[in-house]
């Protein structure tokens, strides 16, 4: 029974760290009054870049070295995952475009970009895998780590990704709240107008946490192939459906970063309740009584939702400007 | 501090002409680009690519109908969704108002093909998949009416449930089997019946008809009439008299339900089964078709036929150059990136800084 | 004492409207000025443009004798010029600090130390005696405090000039003097205070001295000490202009409307009317006169069955036929109100926001209160057709097509198609608000004719006007309202455009109906 408890956790983390790239990214973004329906393709494009540029690297490169290899493929990931942020800030920003339609219209384009070009990759194979970068990006970073036990397995078991994450989301959350550019963007988001009468360049503050918000979120496509699905790039939909749950997440985590740690454990911990919760407790199950069962973060999802616009607690709100684009009409 | 170079200024209204031109260069550079991706990849002459296209999406009579039941898909769902918008009640559930309301279809299918009569069968299919796509939309308009509860995400969530249930019940009912295959096999009960060769060709007469249908609800009936109000300023709905929380129910309902139409025409006419891909995406999609369209039908079915063109031509390309279908997705976002983005210069001008004439 | 600030030929034009013309001002150092006008006389304008909200047409600012370019709120703040406007601009979940420290520079304000912001910002409420947890959310402060805290985020940026446009508006009599201790304090710290205002009695209160602005133009400046309220009443209203409105007596005139101990209060739950009665009488035109934002607005809609009222408040109608029972407004919405038969028009202050679909052309418009009779589930758009083109000939509406969404016309053409409407619906009450606000004279005296020939119908007309010439010379009976209160019921043809206006900046207690 202990064991299918380890064996959860051992799941539920890494799977936790997807969505935790990709829901941080996503709190950037909404924190500047941008909700980015586009976090799927993002996290496609991402998830692409980063394999592919290690794909070719270990391919092409006669002798790859692993740091090369790690350092390639997140530059390429944040590239890629950047300029999506970047087309997405064009046409909302500059060109008012709507943002609803417009992040869909993202996301349309990255799962066919990443999914064409993966494919064109594979050429016929069914997978094709990036050894090394897995390798490097699986690699449990702390030594002592299998040695020490239940804690030591499950709590500093993983590649360096998983602690990047925490320590991301710890950073960021002391960024929004105790500097003075998170005091601006916080305002750009809640309210506009006053942040632009204050000196504040909404604009800029716009575009900057759309696009570094779009590379978060692409991190956690790139931590999905390379290091969870053991490098391999498959041609399935899985991404979508994790980038739509970091868009739950971030409802969950009423938009605060450092509640997207335990979130994403916990939004795990969900995900993988069919397969581990009937072993502890000795049910047996049918297989689809499982697919009930995923819906559970989704339908907390909501109840979070409901609660927030219950209680009315003005802190656990969407920014007040989600959703809108700014023009400053002619002063 | 200087004056910026470019200053923008809304627009009070643009001349019809201008509108229909700058949509035009739109579409026209976006097929520019489309055709700069597809020389990159295949190092074709992009001309002949798009006649290969053109000949995949209107080669024949079979591929012009298939191209058809495909349009009509993102169609039915545009047409489901107008009214919402309308309101300006942000919809993004189709996709799981369609799936549920497909897999009522594909219940009543399974559990009382045998009991009762066809017409029967087909009311009681008719009716499930109404209420069920009807009941989708229902709970978060009643959440936005009562705590206005942010309805984007909350019918976004509601789409993961739906594909959940779709996922339990294809499971339940293929038991052992490895997939679920055509219901009813053997026999057929609750199957579209063919019409003019085809049962999809239900489909897209009904589309059609519904295309017809809405846009009169929306131009000429009263409930449209009360939609138009209420998404242009609840104050002037107020004024007016109209019940804003039973606007917003009702048409929610009807969106819902429409989504479910859309699932019973998609299991019962065209797949004869039902999977978490019923809907494939289609539900996003048509929110696009819907927005771009400015909740029009008609420029609905026109836009749902450029990006049919688009991904019946890509599937086309994809099979006789060995590529895959995905390119399709790639040329459909690169349009709707040019689409979104030229409707800016139709509501906006832009005015370049002149001579600075201040004393 | 110099001159601190000096604008010179300033000229302000907002299309074909012109905000300032050439006004020449001076303000000097450590002195409390009041600025004051009748709405729409320039005054925040005109202040606007000293913090770099606007930018002026033609003329010149100078600061400290250097002519200076105010482009943007950042350099009136390096100026020493800060504005506290009349809608705050606050970030309503941020405490007072974060608020004050939003959109600092490093370069000007050091390295971020919200610690340090609170310090600095709680000397300088010590100093000046302001009143303000530092660490309460905005969304929990009342009005008064969100004021005081916007006061304090100018000071702490180093405002040697405070413009504050209507600071008392939204306070109680407690705290409009409270505010005014703190006001007297900052000018013994050499400050100098800027109070844009229309409130005669606390000018002569508060200020120095008094600067009166009339339609966009400088009139004139006079000590305090030399002033009276009615000499500053007779420098902001003008001389009397004759218009020359058509005025017949009244007819046939009865009771429509009683209302009595009408309360309504805001969100917040300050008093927007405060227990006011008075009667609407057809046959004869019923002017209410007040300051803009003196209850006016929730006056009209509470009759119409779109405000929330206190317990208490009472809006009867009384449909005049023998035998009929008189009825309660209160609890009726607009829907049941028309379902009763009453038939209230109503040409509400936002046109395209409320009154009309901006969307729709003069023929969707027309059914917004009728588009439900009949049975049919579809429109009639027959009727609303010819009624359409009907008011298109008759006020010379003019719109390339009755199809053309009405938010293309010009603001004239939108008031006409919204009367034309509402007079259409054959009205034994027509309420409007600030009917000619915006429109050229032709349009405006088009719209008095109207009024006039629905009052000899024995129509109960009210009239909620700005400009006291048009109140005088078109209503039988004018309403004084001043702080949500009534101040005064006059006889418009008996009364003098001084009297209104002390009455709207001054209440001096319960008035009754006689």
């Amino acid at each position: 029974m202990i064991e299918s408890l380890i064996a959860w956790i051992l799941r539920a983390i890494p799977f936790g760290t997807i969505i935790m790239y990709g829901a941080m990214g996503e709190i950037l973004t909404e924190k500047s009054g941008n909700l980015n329906l586009g976090v799927p393709g993002i996290m496609y494009l991402g998830g692409f870049a980063g394999f592919a540029s290690s794909y070719y690297y270990e391919k092409l490169v006669p002798d790859p070295n692993g740091a090369v290899c790690v350092t390639l493929a997140i530059v390429c990931c944040l590239a890629a995952s950047m300029l999506g942020g970047l087309i997405y800030s064009f046409l909302t920003i500059t060109l008012r475009a709507n943002q609803n339609v417009t992040g869909l219209a993202l996301t349309i384009f990255g799962k066919g970009f990443a999914n064409f070009f993966g494919a064109y990759i594979l050429n016929g194979q069914s997978y094709t895998a990036a050894p090394l970068a897995n390798s490097m990006f699986a690699h449990k970073i702390f030594p002592f780590a299998d040695k020490a036990g239940v804690l030591g397995k499950t709590v500093f078991g993983y590649g360096f990704m998983v602690y990047a994450a925490i320590i991301m989301a710890i950073v960021m959350g002391i960024i929004l709240s105790k500097t003075r550019v998170g005091l601006n963007l916080r305002a750009v988001g809640e309210n506009p107008a006053t942040a632009d009468a204050d000196a504040v360049s909404v604009n800029k503050y716009k575009y900057l946490a759309t696009c570094i918000g779009a590379g978060i979120s692409g991190l956690g496509g790139m931590y999905y192939v390379l290091d969870y699905n053991q490098g391999i790039w498959a041609t399935t939909g899985q991404i979508e459906a994790l980038g739509w749950l970091a868009v739950a997440l971030v409802i969950f985590t009423t938009w605060k970063p450092v509640n997207a740690i335990w979130g994403a454990y916990l939004f795990g911990m969900f995900y993988w309740l069919y397969q581990f919760l009937p072993d502890i407790m000795g049910w047996k199950v049918a297989s689809y009584v499982t697919d009930l069962i995923q819906m559970v973060p989704y339908v907390v999802t909501i109840i979070v939702l409901i609660v927030v616009s219950l209680r009315k607690k003005k802190e656990n709100q969407p920014p007040e400007s989600l959703g809108l684009s700014y023009f400053r009409e002619d002063r | 501090m200087k004056e910026p170079l470019i200053r923008i200024v809304k627009r009070d209204m643009s001349p019809i002409p201008h509108k229909i031109l700058v949509r035009a260069i739109a579409i026209i550079l976006a097929l520019v680009v489309d055709a700069l991706f597809i020389y990159f990849v295949t190092g074709l002459n992009p001309f002949s690519v798009y006649v290969v296209m053109f000949n995949g999406t209107f080669g024949n009579q079979m591929r012009i109908l298939w191209a058809l039941r495909d349009m009509v898909t993102l169609l039915g769902i545009g047409i489901a969704l107008a009214p919402a918008f309308k309101m300006k009640f942000w919809n993004i559930g189709a996709e799981g108002q369609v799936l549920i309301g497909g897999l009522a279809t594909a219940l009543v299918m399974t559990y009382c093909g045998n009991t009762f009569s066809t017409p029967v069968l087909f009311i009681l299919m008719v009716a499930s998949a109404i209420i069920a796509g009807g009941v989708w939309g229902l709970i978060p308009a009643i959440f936005k009416s009562k705590w206005g509860t942010n309805e984007t995400l909350f019918t976004l969530m509601m789409n993961y449930i739906a594909i959940s249930f779709t996922s339990a019940a294809t499971n339940y009912m293929r038991g052992q089997a490895s997939s679920l295959g055509k219901l009813n096999m053997g026999t057929k009960a609750g199957w579209m019946p063919k019409v003019f060769g085809q049962a999809f060709n239900v489909n897209i007469i009904v589309v059609f008809a519904l295309m017809v249908v809405m846009f009169i609800y929306l131009t000429y009936s009263k409930h449209g009439y009360e939609i138009t109000v209420v998404g242009e300023s609840e104050n002037t709905a107020l004024y007016a008299g109209i019940n804003v929380t039973k606007v917003r129910i009702r048409t929610m309902i009807i969106s819902g339900a429409i989504c479910g139409l859309v699932g019973f025409l998609l299991v019962s006419g065209r797949d004869q089964t039902i999977s978490t891909n019923t809907a494939g995406g289609n539900g996003f999609t048509a929110i696009i078709v819907a927005w771009l369209a400015k909740f029009n039908p008609f420029y609905m079915a026109l836009i749902a036929a450029l990006l049919t063109f688009l991904s019946k031509g890509a599937a086309e390309i994809a099979s006789t150059y060995a590529l895959n279908d995905f390119a399709a997705d790639i040329l459909t976002g690169i349009i709707l990136f040019f689409i979104l983005g030229s409707e800016f210069f139709i509501n906006y001008k832009l005015i370049f800084r002149h001579k600075e004439v201040r004393g | 004492m110099g001159n601190a600030i000096e604008i010179k030929n300033v000229t302000k034009t907002f299309g074909k409207t012109i905000a300032n013309k050439n006004v020449t001002l001076n303000i000097h150092e450590g002195e409390i000025l009041s600025l004051l006008g009748e709405n729409g006389s320039g005054k925040t304008t005109l202040m606007n443009m000293l913090s770099g909200i606007y930018f002026p047409d033609s003329g010149a600012i100078f600061v400290g004798g250097k002519q200076v370019e105010i482009r943007s709120p950042k350099d009136a703040y390096e100026l020493g010029i800060g504005m506290v406007h009349q809608h705050f601009k606050l970030v309503d979940v941020f405490n007072a600090v974060e608020n004050i420290a939003l959109g600092f520079d490093t370069k000007r304000f050091g390295s971020f130390n919200l610690k340090r912001v609170k310090a600095r910002a709680e000397e300088i409420c010590k100093k000046y005696g302001f009143d303000l947890n530092m660490d309460q959310k905005v969304y929990e402060m009342s009005v008064s405090q969100k004021q005081t805290l916007e006061i304090v985020k100018v000071l702490y940026r180093g405002a040697d000039f405070l413009i504050l446009d209507e600071p008392t508006a939204v306070l109680t009599p407690q705290e409009t003097e409270k505010l005014f201790a703190v006001i007297r304090n900052m000018k013994s710290d050499g400050k100098s205070v800027i109070i844009i205002t229309h409130k005669l009695k606390e000018v002569l209160e508060i200020s120095d001295r008094v600067a009166i602005l009339r339609k966009g133009e400088f009139v004139g400046d006079i000590a305090t000490k030399d002033a009276t309220e009615s000499s500053l009443t007779e420098m902001m209203m003008g001389e009397k202009v004759e218009l020359n409105i058509e005025r017949s007596l009244p007819v046939n005139t009865m009771t429509r409307i009683e209302i009595n101990n009408l309360s309504v209060t805001d969100r917040e739950g300050v008093k927007i009317l405060d227990n006011i009665s008075f009667k609407i009488k057809s046959g004869e035109i019923l002017g209410i006169a007040g300051i803009s934002g003196n209850g006016q607005k929730e006056l009209l809609e509470s009759i119409a069955g779109l405000q929330k009222t206190k317990p208490g408040s009472s809006i009867k109608f009384f449909a005049g036929n023998e035998g009929e029972q008189e009825m309660q407004l209160i609890g009726m919405t607009p829907r049941m109100i028309r379902d009763a038969g009453i038939h209230l028009a109503f040409v509400p202050e936002d046109r395209l926001g409320m009154g009309l679909v901006g969307s729709m052309g003069m023929d969707g418009n027309m059914m917004l209160k009728t588009y439900d009779s009949g049975r049919s589930f579809v429109t009639d758009r027959k009727l609303p057709r010819i009624q359409a083109e009907r008011i298109r000939k008759r006020l010379g509406v003019v719109t390339p097509s009755l199809s053309t969404p009405v938010s293309r016309l010009s603001g004239g053409n939108v008031q006409k198609v919204l009367v034309g409407r509402e007079l259409a619906s054959n009205p034994t009450v027509l309420m409007t608000a600030y009917a000619v606000r915006g429109l050229d004279i032709n349009t405006s005296y088009t719209i008095y004719k109207l009024l006039n020939e629905e009052k000899q119908k024995g129509v109960a007309v009210v009239y909620v006007g700005e400009e006291l010439d048009v109140l005088l010379e078109l209503c039988d009976r004018i309403v004084v309202l001043c702080g949500g209160k009534v101040s005064g019921i006059l006889d418009a043809r008996n009364t003098t455009k001084e009297e209104v206006g002390l009455l709207m900046t001054s209440y001096r207690g319960e008035v009754q109906e006689q």
